[in-house]
């Protein structure tokens, strides 16, 4: 594969500023409701708070890839004196926990940068979070060029991982007929 | 499809076990918007006058409002309804936090309870699996401990909790429901709560709440934001810090406690010390605030942080809230310190912040002057301090004089007598009020005071600067981008406003612009308690982000309603007319709308007559307060009207008369 020049989005979390609002969660559902703001649902929001108040444990997570087994082990880290588990940073999609999935269906969620056309000065979550705790940034890197895995393909993806692709097969054969 | 409401509310009857979801009517948002209003509608409708507070036909109703759960910033209120222990009258508090939001996913806008249940349970409400859970190894636990303790037995860190405490199981009457970083605590919901032997609810909710108009609703959330950041650069001048910014009072972020400490009277609302505040306090405040606060915290969707998580050593970490770091250290004449250290105990037992500390107070003066006895407080330790940690203690478990002080100031002056009653000075229907104690008459807050439903000012007060700013310049300058107000007349009313001179109180504003003052606050609180809003952007600070302007256009962007002004202002009014009918059925009348007779020292019979007279008549209402039947017809509240002339209340031929 070759190198490409890429540009790099980078939201830098600063956990300290964050005041545990959830409005990044629900600015993020409500854009990514199709059509556009026609309904809001943090359970859907690609981007989730991890919250403990009374331990201080503030996190704002991106989701990111999915994955089909949970980790072997739950490592825990120690910051500042409070215990967090692995899972608190962890961008995964994963089976342990509810998520970056949708609610009804299962599939994966995914932070997209807030995509769309015309493209955003910045990801919504961004312009929602009033605590400066996202901040919005771009570099240029140079990168592997790589195939990109579509939302369908992704959800694909978990579809096989989930039921194997003899039933995912079957399910659409049969739909198929109906259709 | 519904829009920002959900259309279902859910029925739990805890004598009988059962739990229904029952979908509501989609013409009640109409007419009574949500929240607030939709609670009143039921209670009007289902709870005859004669049911005692404590009792098993009472109903408990948590109310998320009508933009809660959309994202509207800070529109974050769940709206608790019921009858009160303490006053006998309709008990409403609200709570910001992020319980109403969950509820809205999870799929209702109410959850109403009825009847009692047999052992203490919990509520368990996961989307469409509803259950009644055992809860009797939850007795007696603190109140951020049973949140905790609950989401781990059911494994659901997201679920959101409100739980009583200690206060609440014993029924104290002025007991609060707790959820985490907020309360709902006036009135004695608490001891409701726990008089039907609900521990707690707990709430998970992943479904969507839809919007009707996105696009444009959308760009009003904006502009809404737009705002908010503009005024956190800009704060306004002219007035002290606490009133500069949105949001609730920045009780953890600001240290300049000049106004609070030296306004408010101190003790059991007696002493004003106007010359408490120092830069020696200042600096001493400061530091204990500094050193103690772990972070600001916010609600729901909302940037404005009001709050905070407090470590202080040696004592439970929790979050406070509003003013209560001051309401004990005042009640107490101690320290700040002292205020953090006890916040901690009294938020796990699940207690009013400004009823208790102002109940601890009055008994000690009681003790003092000899009516309360050394054989009653016996075992009472002498450090002042340490006192209110032991009356707290004996509250909350209702031992000893705990028992008697657990119903409030009012209702124990009467079983102490011997002169008590002349101690519990600072109560309006039968409520503690701030402790305030003020020299000239106001007539704003005179009517405030008197006709308030709340009971309680803070959330009455609003939108009209509380005082007339010393020079005309700054009131020019102040009226220039005041885009709030309903009309220009309002910018006049305040221009002309002078603190010394004709212009000024008592006699100014006049009667007819006290009354459409005292309306428009009032008003935008039924808006605020209807919708969901917080007060804190909306009815309570000067400037606000949500106004009389732009509020009818957000909802109905949100709802698909037909709403413009006249009908918001309408529905605002119907609202604010039934609570009335509510309280009047059950009894209230002119007689009860009196501040405590020591709030003012000069006070102007004729003058508060004569304000009572117009603004009940600018109401709607007779002479006795009570909605006439023509008001209630206009309202479409007829059926209203005529429970009310069967009861004798109304009187046909008066009816006739005026109708
Ligand atoms: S919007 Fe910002 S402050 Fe609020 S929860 Fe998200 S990251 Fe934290
Ligand atoms: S960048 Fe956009 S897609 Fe990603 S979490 Fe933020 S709002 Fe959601
Ligand atoms: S203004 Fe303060 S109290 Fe109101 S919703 Fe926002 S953070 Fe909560």
């Amino acid at each position: 594969m070759s190198k490409v020049k890429k540009k790099v989005k980078t939201i830098k979390i600063n956990v300290d500023k964050c005041n545990g609002c959830r409005a990044c969660e629900v600015i993020c559902a409500s854009f990514h409701a199709a059509p556009k703001y026609s309904s809001n649902n943090p359970a859907r929001a690609r981007i989730r708070l991890i919250r403990d108040p009374i331990k201080d444990i503030f996190v704002p997570v991106y989701a990111g890839e999915y994955v089909a087994a949970e980790c072997a082990g739950r490592d825990k880290y120690v910051i500042d004196g409070k215990e967090y588990s692995e899972c608190d940073f962890c961008r995964a999609s994963c089976p342990s926990r509810d998520v970056f999935r949708e609610p009804d269906s299962g599939l994966p969620l995914k932070c997209d940068m807030c995509e769309d056309d015309p493209s955003l000065k910045e990801p919504m979550c961004v312009q929602w979070c009033l605590a400066d705790a996202l901040t919005y940034e771009e570099r240029e890197e140079e990168v592997e060029e790589d195939a990109k895995l579509s939302d369908m393909e992704l959800g694909l993806k978990a579809l096989v991982d989930k039921y194997g692709w003899q039933k995912l097969a079957d399910g659409v054969a049969r739909l198929t007929e109906k259709g | 499809m519904r829009y920002a409401e959900t259309g279902y509310n859910l029925e739990i009857d805890l004598s009988r076990g059962n739990i229904e979801r029952i979908e509501t009517d989609p013409g009640l948002a109409q007419r009574f918007l949500g929240g607030l209003g939709t609670n009143a509608k039921i209670l009007w409708d289902r709870v005859p006058p004669e049911v005692e507070p404590y009792s098993t036909d009472n109903l408990l109703i948590f109310g998320a409002g009508l933009l809660t759960g959309t994202p509207a910033p800070g529109a974050n209120r769940t709206i608790v309804s019921s009858f009160s222990p303490q006053t006998k009258l309709m008990a409403y508090s609200m709570m910001g936090g992020f319980f109403a939001p969950e509820l809205k996913h999870a799929g209702y806008d109410k959850v109403i309870i009825s009847g009692r249940s047999p052992e203490l349970v919990y509520l368990w409400i996961n989307n469409d699996k509803v259950e009644l859970r055992d809860a009797r190894h939850l007795r007696g636990k603190g109140t951020l401990e049973t949140a905790d303790l609950i989401r781990q037995e059911l494994k659901e860190p997201n679920a959101q909790v409100a739980a009583i405490g200690l206060a609440g199981e014993n029924r104290v009457y002025f007991a609060s429901i707790e959820q985490g970083r907020s309360s709902a605590s006036r009135l004695g919901i608490g001891g409701v709560m726990g008089d039907k032997r609900l521990k707690a609810i707990a709430v998970r909710g992943t479904k969507d709440v839809n919007i009707a108009h996105p696009a444009e609703f959308m760009e009003y959330c904006n502009e809404v934001l737009k705002y908010i950041k503009f005024r956190e650069k800009n704060p306004l001048g002219m007035v002290p810090p606490i009133l500069a910014g949105l949001g609730s009072p920045q009780e953890m972020r600001l240290h300049d406690e000049e106004w609070h400490t030296t306004n408010f009277a101190w003790g059991n609302a007696r002493r004003r010390r106007k010359d408490f505040w120092t830069d020696e306090v200042e600096k001493n405040w400061t530091e204990t605030s500094e050193g103690v606060r772990q972070r600001f915290l916010s609600c729901y969707n909302c940037p404005l942080s009001c709050g905070a998580s407090v470590a202080y050593p040696g004592v439970p970490k929790y979050m406070m809230k509003c003013y209560s770091k001051l309401t004990y250290t005042m009640a107490a004449m101690s320290d700040l310190d002292f205020g953090f250290r006890i916040n901690s105990r009294a938020q796990e037992y699940g207690v009013d912040g400004f009823t208790t500390p102002q109940t601890i107070a009055f008994a000690l003066e009681l003790y003092e002057a000899g009516i309360l006895t050394d054989q009653e407080m016996s075992g009472m330790p002498s450090d002042s301090e340490e006192r209110f940690f032991w009356l707290l203690e004996r509250i909350v478990r209702r031992e000893g004089i705990g028992d008697v002080l657990a119903n409030g100031t009012y209702w124990a002056a009467q079983e102490i007598g011997r002169g008590a009653e002349e101690y519990a000075h600072n109560n309006i229907k039968k409520h503690e009020q701030l402790p305030l104690k003020l020299g000239m008459l106001n007539p704003i807050y005179f009517l405030m005071y008197s006709t308030g439903e709340k009971i309680n000012i803070t959330q009455i007060e609003g939108q009209f600067p509380q005082a007339p700013f010393a020079k005309r310049e700054e009131r020019e300058e102040f009226v220039k981008d005041w885009i709030q107000v309903p009309e220009e007349k309002f910018k006049q009313y305040f221009l002309e406003w002078e603190p010394r001179g004709d212009n000024s109180i008592p006699y100014y504003p006049s009667v007819e612009a006290t009354c459409e003052i005292v309306d428009w606050m009032e008003k935008m609180h039924y808006l605020d308690d209807s919708t969901g809003m917080c007060a804190g952007l909306s009815s309570f600070p000067l400037k606000p982000a949500y106004h009389i302007h732009n509020l009818a256009s957000i909802i109905s962007a949100a709802t698909g309603l037909d709403l413009d002004e006249a009908g918001l202002a309408q529905a605002a009014k119907r609202n604010r007319t039934l609570l009335r009918a509510i309280n009047v059925r059950r009894g209230l009348r002119r007689a009860d709308e009196r501040p405590p007779e020591d709030h003012w020292k000069h006070r102007f019979p004729e003058l508060e007559t004569t304000l009572l007279d117009e603004y009940y008549k600018f109401k709607g209402w007779n002479d006795q307060g009570i909605p006439t039947r023509e008001c209630l017809n206009d309202l479409g509240l007829d059926y209203v009207g005529e429970d009310l002339e069967q009861r004798g209340i109304l009187s046909n031929e008066q009816s006739k008369k005026e109708g």
